[in-house]
């Protein structure tokens, strides 16, 4: 069956295409979010080094890889939308950052708990938690520039020059445990190795990032159809949308 | 399980502050970005029903006129 799939890179029609992919995205975020909660705290085992505090890796590490996917998915979008002028990437990029920036700030928040009482200290200025701090303000700076710029093909560009210039932090990130002397732990769940943490803590964690994506999907695809709702307003099918909902 | 009680499972093995500290953010800030999304569609269908309406009173009044 061939699929024309260029037909979606047409504002209206993701529209539409959105709609009905939205439900079933947030479905899979909540199941999921109880199945990873349930097992995080009913069926993970007590850690044997940190009790009962690593429980916050369940959240913690989830919001870390999202801040880092979210980013380079931004990155890739604003690049697609600045060499293609596609509309639709560059609108997606721009719904992607509030959340990418929310899971930023959830990962620098869960993080100082955790260092409390496991390193005696809430923030330290080393490589791992310096490079996410700078990836907030990335997403904070990608924000205010497209924000701070009325016509909005060119708050694309300007964000675009932003997302792709910031997205050499991204392996800065995560490779800062290797390259420097951290006092972050290093990867929790690597390719090469086997996991160093009881499976169902492990199961747990992953769970608990699928629930996340899920989430994060969901997010983008509604603020998406905001977006394009606020800048097709003068359109005809916007104007058919209203027509047929008043 | 590793609880005995509600109190257990709220101590947290004395660490409850920060794991909930954490949890209860979490939530918090999924919330908020939730309610701040939807605000932001309702005000916008809003808005875009109101220039529905008026579009279509501007092309009564000129076939009226």
């Amino acid at each position: 069956m061939a699929i024309n799939w260029f037909k979606y890179s047409s504002p209206a029609s993701f529209y539409f295409l959105a709609g009905k992919m939205i439900p079933f995205f947030s479905i899979a975020a909540v199941a999921l979010c109880v199945a990873g909660l349930y097992i995080g705290f009913f069926v993970a085992p007590t850690d044997f080094q940190q009790g009962e505090a690593y429980r916050i890796i369940f959240i913690h590490v989830p919001a870390a890889w999202m801040s880092m996917f979210l980013y380079v998915i931004m990155a890739v979008w604003s690049g697609i939308g600045l060499a293609f002028n596609t509309r639709l990437s560059s609108m997606v990029a721009t719904a992607i950052a509030p959340t990418g920036a929310m899971f930023t700030f959830l990962a620098l928040w869960t993080g100082a708990l955790w260092g409390k009482p496991m390193w005696g200290t809430w923030w330290v200025w080393d490589a791992r938690l310096t490079s996410e701090l700078i990836l907030l303000f990335l997403y904070i700076g990608f924000m205010s520039l497209q924000a701070a710029i009325d016509d909005p093909r060119r708050a694309d560009r300007a964000g675009a020059m932003i997302a792709l210039v910031g997205v050499v932090n991204v392996p800065i990130i995560y490779f800062s445990v290797k390259w420097w002397n951290t006092l972050h732990q290093g990867a929790s769940v690597s390719l090469t190795q086997s996991p160093k943490m009881a499976t169902t803590m492990l199961t747990g964690m992953l769970i608990m990032s699928l629930a996340c994506w899920m989430y994060a999907i969901a997010m983008v695809l509604i603020r998406t159809r905001a977006i394009i709702l606020e800048r097709e307003r003068h359109t005809a099918w916007v104007g058919e949308l209203q027509g047929a909902a008043g | 399980m590793s609880w005995t009680s509600l109190s257990d499972f709220l101590d947290m093995g004395g660490y409850g502050f920060y794991v909930w500290g954490s949890y209860v953010v979490f939530l918090v800030c999924i919330a908020g970005e939730i309610i701040m999304v939807f605000n932001r569609k309702r005000t916008l269908l809003k808005h875009l029903s109101l220039i529905h309406q008026s579009t279509k009173q501007e092309k009564r009044n000129e076939t009226a006129s």
